[in-house]
């Protein structure tokens, strides 16, 4: 009846509303990290300021994720070409150095702490405290990291991952690229501020 | 939902996400007829149809009616320090049984007092203008205006209302404490509140402060996300971004603003839980209590300031921008008039909303900065002004020659754009550095902030109920009990806060407790006891308006479809309507939300739902070019 042609839907930005939660909610934790860093700086340049030692064993656990981050992207692009069975591996290997990762982490609070810089105590100073603080709250969302990859290799297992369902893949692709950047980031920062 | 449906275009994807709710929301499900809903509504158990809604007109309504608990509450507290402040040497052992232990040898415990004072500020601020305004006209309005079935994810969105109400019962709970809630004002400053020792209301009070804080920070993430999702996924056709109603633009930014400020709070009060719990120094340093020096060395209680002020500042958009879209609309619709400058409306929201996160330290002037980067501050927030007049202007010349019809929302919204002018000039004062060093501890700051955000975003919040009551329960409020309720609110706010702009400019201090041993102030005793018979007189005229409401809901006159002849979509769907909003097919959308009084037009509003080629008639020339 009307000749004004109007397409089907709106189509927003092209992306699923999924992606668009999940990207929304990596804008909030990135303004979470910009608040610990900045106030890092600000916190740094008023005085009464400790230095202190980074652990060499953070080299390592860096290495760890971002070999992570590539299996995670290797088990995407096999889902994209419907080899399932290497989907399973990659996802395997990313939840595999996901948890070395975590544990390397922990190995190196130890370091931290042998090398006298403590989280709390008499002995502790703002700028300890603040590694304690963005490792460990890295360390969380890491974890919802690991328990979304855990999902989508259940997914994969009862056939829910394919090359025409790419989306929770390819949410919990963008996810881990995204904590491991952000740990790049925090080391980057660290090893530039201590 | 799942990602195993390949074929399913996003948006629908989206609305087959409304869960338990067994609609079949697929494009089949938009030839439904409409009994088949009615039918599968009344199959509904109460505990999931009330209480576990995933349906965004429910959840709307238990945020509207939590927030009007909570403004109660808050309302009680700021009668009971006005009490203090208008008569500090009166006795009140008549308060004793609400107080019980409070009131000691018949005077309110000065502590106490702080906390009164606190729990106000937290319960206003968070409760009710963020969660009670803005969670229940996001919810109640993005959907129904760009035309979607529900939120993105209605669970989400269930999820968001029951972290809201686990946060509410957690600040609820501290009210009641033996030691009392927290007590170090709704800020919640370091030391104060890193040292469980240093007051009373440090102790668990402010522990539960932070819990309750660190749940409501979910619940508005979960909010926010949806809200934006919603808004960029789930438009109807034709509903481009320069068709939305200024509401939903105001919505959209507000919850932008929320999902980049509160994870900033987070971070402080994590830190702050860090501080009190587990001994780490982030905020304090060198601190000497009670005969004892404490070992936290390198803190600086001025971060805290920082971090929070950067939530802070945005937190009075997120409280105000809601209401300026409502507002907006609102005028529109009863000024029979298309909202002026509709493009320059969305540009003073996104300016507001970006000058929101770069203004933050004019609220720290007396910390000692560096004069250079106030200066730098106080310029940026003067910067503020310009938006802000573009937008009072423009609702001014909205009015201008309208043919208005004074409903009890268009008082209120006219109301809003009143006090918004007067205490918007005085934040030109306050945002002077200079001047604000001088006044900062004064009631002229309090009477400022609670003209500009407090009373007009309840403003906001009333306009927005009077004029939605028809969609969100069928029925009408009472107008006559709405001018009541507009006239002593109106007269009420203004007796309250225009004297104290002036005990304020005359150098009376804020958070004071008593006064009465400083003789410099003896003059405002009656300045002080005026001030407090008109605040407590304007908070029982809100019961006019509590009565109005739930009488209305049960008793009310029956609400036609469109009874404001209102040109937005929500007016396009059923009374009631059920969950899924429209019982048929989404309406298309082909013009922009304001076309009242069209010329060459016969009836004085055009819905956005009428193409063009029904309005040959009033068609302007490029409008005509979409038909031919």
């Amino acid at each position: 009846m009307n000749p004004e042609i109007l397409s089907e839907k709106e189509v927003g930005l092209g992306w699923h509303p999924k992606r668009v939660i999940l990207i929304l909610l990596i804008f909030s934790i990135v303004m979470m990290f910009a608040a610990f860093t900045s106030g890092y700086i600000v916190r740094r340049d008023e005085g009464n300021w400790r230095e202190f030692d980074l652990p060499a064993s953070l080299l390592i656990n860096s290495i760890i994720i971002a070999l992570s981050s590539a299996t995670m992207q290797w088990a995407w692009f096999s889902a994209k070409k419907d080899e399932l069975s290497r989907v399973k591996i990659g996802l395997m290997l990313t939840l595999a150095l996901g948890l070395a990762f975590l544990a390397g982490q922990f190995i190196s609070w130890g370091d931290l702490v042998a090398g006298r810089t403590f989280f709390g105590g008499a002995d502790a100073n703002p700028s300890g405290s603040f590694v304690y603080v963005l490792m460990g709250v890295h360390a969380f969302h890491l974890i919802t990291g690991l328990v979304f990859v855990a999902v989508v290799l259940l997914r994969t297992v009862k056939y829910q991952v394919h090359s025409r369902a790419m989306l929770s893949i390819g949410n919990a692709t963008l996810y881990w690229h995204f904590l491991g950047g952000l740990w790049l980031y925090l080391y980057l920062f660290l090893l530039l501020n201590h | 939902m799942d990602t195993n449906k390949p074929n399913l275009s996003p948006a629908v994807d989206a609305q087959g996400g409304i869960g338990a709710v067994p609609v079949p929301h697929t494009e089949h499900a938009d030839h439904l007829h409409h009994d088949e809903h009615d039918h599968e509504h009344h199959d509904q158990h109460w505990l999931w149809k009330y209480v576990f809604s995933q349906d965004h007109k429910m959840i709307a309504r238990q945020f509207l009616i939590t927030g009007m608990l909570w403004a109660i509450i808050g309302g009680t507290l700021s009668s009971l320090f006005r009490l203090q402040l208008g008569w500090p040497e009166a006795t009140l052992d008549w308060l004793k049984p609400l107080l019980g232990h409070w009131i000691d040898a018949g005077k309110l415990n000065p502590e106490f007092y702080l906390a009164l004072v606190t729990m106000h500020g937290t319960i206003m601020v968070f409760f009710v203008l963020t969660a009670g305004l803005s969670g229940t006209f996001s919810n109640f309005l993005i959907p129904l205006q760009v035309g979607a079935r529900d939120m993105a994810s209605g669970f989400m969105n269930m999820l968001s209302y029951w972290f809201f109400f686990l946060s509410s019962v957690v600040m609820f709970w501290s009210l009641f404490l033996e030691t009392g809630p927290a007590s170090a004002g709704w800020t919640i400053y370091p030391p104060l509140s890193a040292l469980p020792q240093a007051m009373p209301g440090s102790g668990a009070g402010m522990t539960m402060w932070l819990v309750s804080m660190a749940l409501f920070i979910v619940s508005q993430l979960l909010g926010g996300v949806n809200y934006v999702t919603t808004v960029i996924n789930l438009r109807t056709r034709g509903m481009s971004m320069s068709k939305l109603p200024l509401t939903i633009w105001a919505f959209f930014l507000t919850a932008i603003l929320g999902i980049l400020s509160f994870p900033v709070l987070f971070s402080a009060a994590l830190l702050l839980i860090f501080d009190r719990s587990f001994g780490t120094s982030f905020f304090l340093s060198d601190i000497y209590i009670a005969g004892q020096a404490l070992s936290n060395q390198g803190g600086s209680p001025v971060l805290f300031q920082h971090l929070f002020w950067f939530l802070g500042h945005p937190e009075v958009y997120i409280v105000i921008m809601p209401a300026m879209g409502m507002v907006s609309e609102v005028l529109a619709t009863n000024a029979r008039k298309p909202i002026f400058g509709y493009r320059a409306m969305i540009g003073s929201l996104i300016g507001i909303s970006l000058l929101s996160f770069v203004v933050w330290a004019h609220h720290m002037f007396v910390t000692g900065m560096n004069p250079f980067l106030g200066s730098v501050f106080m310029f940026l927030t003067l910067i503020i002004a310009v938006p802000s007049g573009v937008k009072v202007f423009n609702w001014l010349a909205t009015l201008w020659r309208g043919n208005i019809r004074f409903s009890a929302a268009m008082l209120f919204a006219i109301g809003f754009v009143s006090l918004f002018i007067s205490g918007g000039l005085t934040g030109i004062i306050l945002g002077n550095a200079t001047l604000d060093i001088q006044m900062h501890n004064t009631y002229f700051v309090v009477a400022h902030f609670h003209l500009v955000m407090g009373s007009s975003a309840f403003f906001g919040l009333f306009c927005g109920v009077y004029h939605w009551f028809p969609k969100m329960f069928g029925r009408m409020m009472d107008e006559k009990l709405g001018y009541i309720h507009f006239w002593l609110t109106f007269a009420g706010v203004y007796l309250v806060f225009m004297p104290m702009h002036y005990v304020g400019i005359a150098g009376f201090p804020r958070r004071y407790y008593a006064w009465t041993g400083f003789d410099a102030f003896s003059q405002f005793a009656d300045m002080n006891k005026f001030i407090s018979v008109a605040a407590i007189l304007a908070f029982f005229a809100q019961f006019v308006f509590v009565f109005n409401f739930f009488y209305s809901i049960f008793r009310g006159r029956r609400a036609t479809e469109n009874p404001w002849n209102s040109t937005t979509l929500e007016w396009t769907t059923p009374i009631e309507p059920g969950h899924g909003n429209w019982p048929g097919e989404i309406p298309a959308v082909y013009r922009w939300p304001y076309d009242y009084s069209k010329p060459g037009s016969e009836a004085d509003f055009i819905p956005q739902t009428v193409p063009y080629s029904q309005t040959q008639s009033s068609n302007l020339p490029y409008e005509q070019e979409v038909v031919d």
